[in-house]
C-alpha cells in the first residue's frame, strides 16, 4: 500500500458534477479507478438513473446493490489495484433502504410505493428524494466494517451526481428540508446527511471541457456553492476533460491564427512527402491549421478563465477512439499523475 | 458513408406557414439552445413572427438575444433585420412565477395565498425536477394561445434524461390521480363503501407517515394537497391540452444530437419516443460534426506522410541544416487526426440512419469558437439550411 499525498487525502466523498456533455461519468469512474490503490475499496455511485456505470464498464445494468465492477489502476501504472464497486441509487430504493434501516420497515415501504409515496416525493418534494439518494451516499461513506472493527468499508465512494447547474440545490439537503420539515425524523435524517456533505470529508469536483459555456458554468457552479452554503460545502477541483493538445509551436500557433503563417512551408513540406498538391490542397490543409490555432487560442483562454476560480485544475487528453476500459485506465492514471487521487 | 440519411429543409419548414411550433429536444450539452435560437433567428429574418421560448440559456448566449433577465414575458430581439417583415422575441422561463400564475389563476385570491405560503409548494414550485418540464410546457401552450406570434421556437429543459418532458403532464395526472391523495385528502373525498376497506389501511399509514415524515410535515402535505384540490381538475386539463397541443400538426420536432454515442443513444430512444406518442418529428440535427477541407486526402495516407517527413527531419551529415518540415508534419498528423474523428462521427451517424432510414438529417459543422451573438447564430442558421453542399 502506498501512502502518497494527493491533494484530497481526508476526502472521503467526492462529489462529481459538470455540465452535460462534458463526461462527467467518465471522469468520476476513472476518478475511482485512480482512488482505488492496492487494498483500498472504492464505491462509484450513479445517481440520475442512466446506466452510464454499467455501459462504461461493459456489464449489465446495475441494480439496487453494492456490485464489484472493475479493479482499480495498480501502483506505478503497474500491477492491480483494489476493487472499485458500483452502485445505481434511485429514490425509490433509497426510501426502502432508510426505511429498513431506521424503521424496520421494508415491507411496508413497499405499501408505500405501491401507493404512490414515491411520486409524492418525487413530484411534490423532489427535496425529500434528493435527502434520500445523498443520504445513500454519505452512509457508504461513514460505514464501517462492523461494531468492533472502525476501518471504513470504502477507502472513498465517489458520486456521479446530477449536472452543474442542479448541483447546490441537490447538495443543500438541510436547507432544501428545513423548509418542509422544522422537526421530526426526516429532518433528523437530513441534518446527519448535511454534517458529511458540510464538512471536510467531502469535496465537489467540476468537470468541463475547454469551451466556454461549460467553463461559464463551472465558473457560476462554484459561485452557487460559495452564495448557497458559505464556505460549507467544499469545491473541490476543476477536471478539465477532452483538452486537444497543441500541434505548432506558440509562434506559429499565433501566425496561423492571424492567417500570417508561410505557407511555402507547407507546399514544401507536402512536396518532400510525396503529396501533390491537387485542387489547392495546401491551402486548405492551411485553412485546418488556422482553426487549428484558433482552437488552442480558446482553450488558453478558458483555462485561464479557469484559473480565476484558484480551485485546482487536472488536465486529461481526448481519447479518439471514444472511451474503453483502457481509456478508463488511461484517464485514471492521468488523474493519479496530476495528484488529484 | 454508410446509409444515407434524406436532408432536413430547415428553410422549407420554417417558410411554411402551417409550422407553428417547433421543439428541439435532446440531451444536455448538444446545443439544443443555441439551435433554437438559431432557427428562431432564421424564421425571423425570413419574414415570420418568431418567439424563442428558452429554459436555462447559458448567460452569453441570452445576452446575444439581448435577454438579461428573467422576467417570464418575450422580449423584442433587436438587431434582427426585418426586410422581410418578420420579428424575433425571445424569453426565458421564470419556472416559479408560470406556476404562481397557474395556481392563482385557478383559485380564488384567499385559497391561492395559502397554496402560495405553503412549504410544499415553495418546495416544489423552485425546484428542477419535473416542474421545470411542466412549465416550459405550460408557457408554450400559453404562448400559443396568444396568437400573437405565428412561429414559437421552445428548447427543452436540460433534463437528467432528455425525455422527462414528455412524462411530466401524464406524471402529474398520475399523481393526481393517485391513491396517496386520495388518502392525504381524507375521508371526505372516498366514498363510504370504499372508506370501510381503507379505514384501518389509512390509520396505519398515517401511522407510518408520522414515523418517517413527522406530524408536521404530514400535517402541511394535508393542507396543501387538500387547498390543491379544487384545482386538480384545471391543472391536469391544461396538461393534457398542450400534450395534444404537441401532437398536433403545426407543431415540429427537431431531435438534436452531437454526434457521440451517448447523445446519439439518447437521440433514437427519442425518435423512437416520439413515435410512441405520436409526435411530429421533423428530422435530426447533427450538431458540431467535424469535417475536413482536405477530406481527398485519407487519414492513413495523411499520417504516413507526417511520418515520412519526420524521418527526413535530420541532418543527413553531421552540422548540415536539417530541412524544416515541422510545419507540414504537424499539419498532416492534424488532419489525419480529423480525419478519423471525421470519419468516427460518420460512423456513429450511419448507426442512427440505418436504425432510423427515414428520418431526415440536417448537420451543422462544429465551429472554432462560441456562439456569443446575433451573426454566430445567423452562421449556425446558414449551415442548417445549406446541407449536402
Amino acid at each position: 500500500m502506498t501512502t502518497r499525498d494527493t491533494d484530497w487525502d481526508g476526502v472521503r466523498l467526492h462529489v462529481v458534477t459538470g455540465k452535460g456533455g462534458t463526461g462527467k461519468t467518465t471522469v468520476a469512474a476513472a476518478l475511482a479507478l485512480a482512488l482505488a490503490t492496492a487494498g483500498r475499496r472504492v464505491l462509484l455511485i450513479e445517481v440520475e438513473g442512466r446506466q452510464g456505470i454499467a455501459r462504461l464498464f461493459d456489464v449489465p445494468p446495475l441494480p439496487y446493490e453494492e456490485r464489484k465492477v472493475a479493479l482499480g489502476l495498480g501502483a506505478g501504472g503497474s500491477g492491480q489495484g483494489g476493487d472499485v464497486y458500483a452502485l445505481a441509487v434511485d429514490p425509490e430504493g433509497a426510501l426502502l433502504d432508510y426505511l429498513e434501516m431506521f424503521y424496520n420497515l421494508r415491507r411496508m415501504g413497499k405499501t408505500l410505493t405501491r401507493l404512490g409515496v414515491v411520486d409524492f416525493a418525487t413530484t411534490i418534494a423532489p427535496g425529500l428524494s434528493d435527502v434520500l439518494v445523498t443520504g445513500k451516499a454519505t452512509e457508504a461513506a461513514r460505514r464501517r466494517v462492523g461494531r468492533h472493527d472502525d476501518t471504513h468499508v470504502y477507502h472513498a465512494v465517489v458520486m456521479d451526481a446530477p449536472p452543474t447547474g442542479r448541483i447546490s440545490r441537490f447538495l443543500d439537503v438541510s436547507t432544501e428540508v428545513s423548509g418542509l420539515a422544522k422537526v421530526g425524523p426526516i429532518r433528523t435524517h437530513a441534518d446527519t446527511v448535511a454534517r458529511v456533505i458540510r464538512s471536510p470529508q467531502t469535496a465537489v469536483h467540476f468537470v468541463t471541457t475547454l469551451e466556454e459555456m461549460p467553463v461559464q458554468e463551472t465558473l457560476d457552479g462554484i459561485a452557487d456553492l460559495h452564495e448557497l452554503t458559505g464556505d460549507a460545502i467544499r469545491p473541490g477541483g476543476i477536471i478539465i476533460n477532452m483538452a486537444r493538445p497543441a500541434m505548432l509551436s506558440e509562434a506559429d500557433l499565433a501566425a496561423a491564427a492571424a492567417g500570417t503563417l508561410d505557407s511555402s512551408e507547407l507546399a514544401v513540406g507536402l512536396k518532400a512527402a510525396g503529396i501533390s498538391d491537387n485542387h489547392g490542397l495546401a491551402a486548405d490543409l492551411m485553412t485546418e491549421l488556422h482553426e487549428h490555432a484558433l482552437q488552442v487560442a480558446l482553450q488558453g483562454r478558458e483555462r485561464e478563465e479557469l484559473t480565476t476560480s484558484g480551485r485546482p485544475l487536472y488536465e486529461l487528453p481526448i481519447i479518439g477512439e471514444g472511451i474503453d476500459l483502457a481509456g478508463l485506465y488511461q484517464l485514471a492514471a492521468a488523474l493519479r499523475d496530476q495528484g488529484a487521487a | 458513408m454508410s446509409a444515407t440519411a434524406p436532408v432536413l429543409d430547415m428553410d422549407r419548414l420554417i417558410d411554411d406557414r402551417r409550422t407553428r411550433i417547433i421543439v428541439c429536444c435532446g440531451s444536455g450539452g448538444v446545443g439544443k439552445t443555441t439551435a433554437a435560437a438559431a432557427i428562431g433567428l432564421r424564421a425571423a429574418e425570413r419574414g415570420r413572427q418568431a418567439c424563442v421560448l428558452t429554459v436555462d440559456p447559458a448567460r452569453r448566449l441570452a445576452q446575444s438575444m439581448g435577454l438579461t433577465s428573467l422576467d417570464n414575458t418575450p422580449r423584442r430581439v433587436d438587431g434582427v433585420e426585418t426586410g422581410s417583415g418578420g420579428s424575433l422575441h425571445a424569453m426565458m422561463l421564470d419556472m416559479k412565477r408560470t406556476f404562481d400564475e397557474i395556481v392563482e389563476a385557478h383559485s380564488d385570491p384567499d385559497r391561492a395565498a395559502q397554496i402560495l405560503a405553503n412549504p410544499f409548494y415553495q418546495s416544489l414550485s423552485s425546484s428542477f425536477a419535473g416542474t421545470q418540464e411542466y412549465m416550459a410546457m405550460e408557457k408554450l401552450g400559453q404562448l400559443r394561445r396568444a396568437e400573437e406570434w405565428d412561429l414559437i421556437v421552445v428548447d427543452t429543459p436540460p433534463s437528467r434524461s432528455a425525455l422527462d418532458f414528455l412524462d411530466a403532464p401524464q406524471r402529474l395526472g398520475r399523481f393526481l390521480d393517485g391513491r396517496l391523495i386520495r388518502m392525504l385528502t381524507g375521508p371526505a373525498k372516498t366514498g363510504m363503501s370504499a372508506m370501510r376497506v381503507l379505514n384501518a389501511g389509512f390509520a396505519m399509514m398515517t401511522g407510518v407517515l408520522t414515523k418517517i415524515l413527522g406530524a408536521q410535515v404530514l400535517k402541511d402535505a394535508q393542507t396543501f394537497v387538500t387547498a390543491l384540490d379544487t384545482m386538480f381538475g384545471g391543472f391536469r386539463e391544461r396538461a393534457e391540452t398542450t400534450y395534444r397541443l404537441l401532437q398536433a400538426p403545426g407543431t415540429a420536432f427537431l431531435v438534436v444530437a452531437a454526434p457521440e454515442p451517448d447523445a446519439l443513444r439518447e437521440a433514437s430512444y427519442f425518435v423512437e419516443r416520439l413515435d410512441a406518442e405520436r409526435m411530429p418529428l421533423a428530422g435530426l440535427v447533427l450538431n458540431r460534426v467535424h469535417k475536413s477541407p482536405a477530406g481527398r486526402l485519407s487519414a492513413a495516407r495523411s499520417l504516413a506522410a507526417a511520418e515520412t517527413l519526420e524521418a527526413q527531419d535530420k541532418p543527413n551529415e553531421p552540422g548540415d541544416s536539417p530541412p524544416d518540415y515541422s510545419i507540414a508534419a504537424a499539419a498532416l498528423r492534424m488532419h489525419a487526426e480529423r480525419m478519423s474523428l471525421s470519419k468516427r462521427e460518420a460512423r456513429l451517424a450511419g448507426h442512427f440512419t440505418s436504425a432510423h432510414p427515414a428520418i431526415p438529417v440536417a448537420e451543422v459543422v462544429a465551429q472554432p469558437e462560441d456562439v456569443h451573438d446575433l451573426d454566430g447564430l445567423r452562421v449556425v442558421g446558414t449551415l442548417l439550411s445549406r446541407q449536402g453542399s
